[in-house]
């Protein structure tokens, strides 16, 4: 949505309306604005490792490699919640993805304008439900439905498989996997709309006439085309179950382990920051190492954002360059 | 996308700047408002108020406490339920007027604090609880019974430990589900604590705290939330305070106590095991760190019990953010209505009321309370 205003913004610059106290108040105070941004950024992530420096210290890099986290022992290691951090925000690409994908191909390429226009506000109405509406919604809907019909049938029919074996438990992976599946639909279904929408209508004009149905020509003409802002919109979903928090803790069961089984409860770098962030006295090794979860995630989270943006940006540029 | 093409205007710049000034004098509307508001307000005197926070077990006392002393002296008494690490952390920083916790003060804290009193201030029992079709509502169980539940042991409710101490009891060979607290809890640290006494695989495997490393199960955040997870799945057993069982009409064990008798959690029970423990408790501004009325002996105490203690500073001056005689005065005299009246209040919310003892001792402790070395009169 932010792209529209990037590109008016270079045509602004591109064919100046003249000059005036206003423009230049104004680019003074925008460019204030913007510095800003960067100087919190740069105090957030130092302020983070200042207060992680006990635990950076203690356990250096084996800190994401230990899977053992015991605030009596006070032994801190990261790899449990890394772990159910990565399972679940594949799980949610694994379900979310292809359903985003069908969204955005139906409303860029077959819906009627009369269905595409309200079918598009439903999709971005689902990004404004507060995630805390998500995570009660998973507790008292979500919960009972996968823990007593889908899991014991998924149980049923594929247990062979060690990921639907052990005891199911009604907060798990599998849970918070569905819920964040259900959470980045929005975005990653409203960028790659935007994709689409910008492959150039000759794309799909040259691969009609050469007698391609409507899905080959879907296939080969547009989404061959978009394919990098598709990836990017895929990695803006990721970067957002990545960091979801509230949902996730709701319904994730919160035990600090790793199980293979899909069924049990687990945790992620998120759900264990919120967990145990009032615990930690200041200065504390387990204060330390809490918010040395916190840098970690955010470290994360910022590089898949800013891969995606390029991905995403990369890709619209090159259209809009085709455009002009 | 493409209906945007070629929209920039000079009129929707123009837009633009008009909606920021208009946001920019809504701000200073506020701001100048508030200030009025401020400057006005002085002219009366403004109520003293007192905040706490801490120990999300003792919440509904304080609430209950908050209403009734507004009405009797028009101090507004403000506590937030943040938990009891959070209430320890706060009154440390100076950022409270009197922290609410489960768990006193460890060593290191009381030797780096040691003008902090602990006051203890009501009494509560930690019930397990559990949700097994088909069995009565108080079933018999141990403590070794229960730490081996949550040592992951004990997997199936027909298991013969349980079955030999319930006979007469047709168990399903239900998995079971162990539920415990997801966030920092006093809650948490007394069950640990009992446990840790009664089990020693549990001492050494995984320990007493507020935060501890739980070998099986999974975690919800608050009592409300572990009440809420083990009423939602069959099999399951969790540890929830007292009022929430009670609230919430769950079933909840008799658990055996150190003089080998069966002990169903009510305020009796609870205040038995306080009344055991009240001849040997340290002085008001001592070492609280090893005072705990698990397992405590008597014939009928209830082994999981625990005081809630209110922290405050013994010298009041000590505020970066100031401190008057006023609110001194008032602090002090609310710490004396709780132990005192307030104690009426407990019992109606399931707290058991503190023992003659123990009010005896809070009060000597009150009265060692000064501001700028005066004693406060009660």
């Amino acid at each position: 949505m932010a792209f529209p205003f990037r590109r008016d913004a270079r045509r602004a610059r591109l064919h100046p309306t003249g000059s005036s106290w206003g423009d230049a108040l104004f680019r003074a105070g925008s460019g204030a604005a913007g510095v800003a941004i960067l100087v919190l950024l740069g105090l957030i992530a130092i302020v983070l490792a200042l207060n992680a420096f006990p635990s950076l210290r203690t356990f250096g890099p084996g800190f994401l490699a230990s899977s053992e986290w015991n605030p009596v022992t006070n032994q801190f290691g990261a790899l449990p919640f890394i772990y159910g951090t990565v399972v679940t925000s594949a799980l949610a690409l694994l379900l979310g993805v292809p359903i985003s994908l069908g969204i955005a191909i139906f409303v860029s390429e077959l819906a009627p304008a009369s269905i595409r226009v309200p079918l598009t506000y439903v999709v971005e109405l689902l990004a404004a439900v507060p995630s805390v509406v998500y995570g009660l919604w998973g507790i008292y809907v979500l919960v009972p439905l996968l823990a007593g019909y889908v899991a014991p049938a998924l149980q049923g029919s594929l247990g062979f498989l060690p990921i639907f074996q052990g005891a199911i438990y009604g907060t798990n992976l599998f849970t918070a996997g569905v819920i964040l599946a259900i959470m980045i639909i929005p975005t990653v279904s409203a960028v790659t709309r935007d994709a689409l929408t910008a492959v150039p209508q000759n794309q799909r004009e040259a691969a009609l006439s050469l007698g391609a149905t409507r899905w080959e020509s879907i296939r080969i003409g547009v989404l061959s085309y978009a394919r990098s802002g598709i990836f990017g919109a895929v990695m803006l979903g990721l970067g957002r179950a990545f960091g979801e928090t509230m949902a996730v803790t709701m319904v994730i069961g919160n035990r600090n382990a790793i199980s293979v089984s899909w069924f049990a409860p687990a945790q992620t770098l998120s759900s264990i920051i919120a967990n145990s962030a009032r615990e930690g006295v200041a200065g504390s090794l387990e204060l330390g190492a809490i918010v040395e979860l916190g840098l970690v995630l955010m470290l994360v989270a910022l590089l898949i954002n800013v891969f995606a943006r390029l991905m995403v940006w990369r890709f619209l540029g090159k259209q809009e360059g085709g455009l002009e | 996308m493409k209906e945007n093409e070629g929209t920039i205007q000079p009129q929707k710049g123009r837009r633009g700047l008009w909606i920021i000034l208009s946001v920019v004098a809504i701000v200073v509307i506020i701001l100048v408002a508030g200030a009025l508001t401020n400057w006005f307000g002085l002219a009366g005197t403004p109520p003293i108020q007192l905040n706490g926070a801490g120990s999300s077990f003792a919440f509904p006392l304080m609430s209950a406490w908050s209403t009734q002393y507004k009405a009797l002296t028009g101090v507004q008494i403000n506590y937030q339920g943040t938990g009891s690490g959070a209430g320890i952390s706060a009154i440390i920083a100076k950022n409270l007027d009197f922290g609410g916790t489960d768990a006193t003060l460890n060593t290191t804290q009381h030797t780096q604090n040691p003008s902090l009193l602990t006051i203890p201030e009501s009494l509560g029992a930690v019930t397990v609880a559990y949700n097994v079709p088909g069995v009565p509502a108080h079933i018999n169980l141990t403590g070794p019974i229960i730490a081996n539940i949550y040592l992951g042991l004990i997997t199936k409710w027909d298991d013969g430990s349980i079955a030999a101490i319930n006979s007469g009891v047709a168990f399903p060979s239900t998995s079971i589900f162990v539920e415990y607290r997801s966030d920092s809890s006093g809650t948490t640290f007394v069950f640990t604590d009992y446990l840790s006494k009664v089990s020693s695989q549990f001492a050494t495997q995984v320990g007493k705290g507020k935060l501890v490393a739980w070998p099986v199960g999974s975690g919800a955040p608050q009592n409300q939330g572990v009440a809420n997870a083990v009423k939602g799945q069959t099999g399951a057993i969790g540890y929830v305070e007292l009022a929430y069982v009670v609230q919430n009409s769950m079933s909840y064990a008799k658990v055996k106590n150190a003089a080998r008798n069966y002990i169903l959690p009510d305020l009796n029970s609870t205040a038995a095991a306080a009344a055991s423990a009240a001849g040997s408790l340290p002085a008001g501004n001592g070492d609280w760190s090893q005072v705990s009325i698990t397992n405590a002996t008597g014939a009928t105490s209830y082994p999981i019990s625990t005081f809630t203690y209110i922290l405050v500073y013994q010298e009041l001056n000590v505020y970066p953010s100031g401190m008057t005689q006023a609110k001194a005065q008032a602090l002090v005299a609310f710490l004396w209505w709780a132990v005192h009246t307030g104690q009426t209040t407990a019992a109606s919310l399931t707290y058991a009321p503190l023992p003659a003892a123990v009010v005896t001792q809070d009060e000597a402790t009150i009265h060692t309370i000064t501001f700028n070395g005066e004693p406060l009169p009660t």
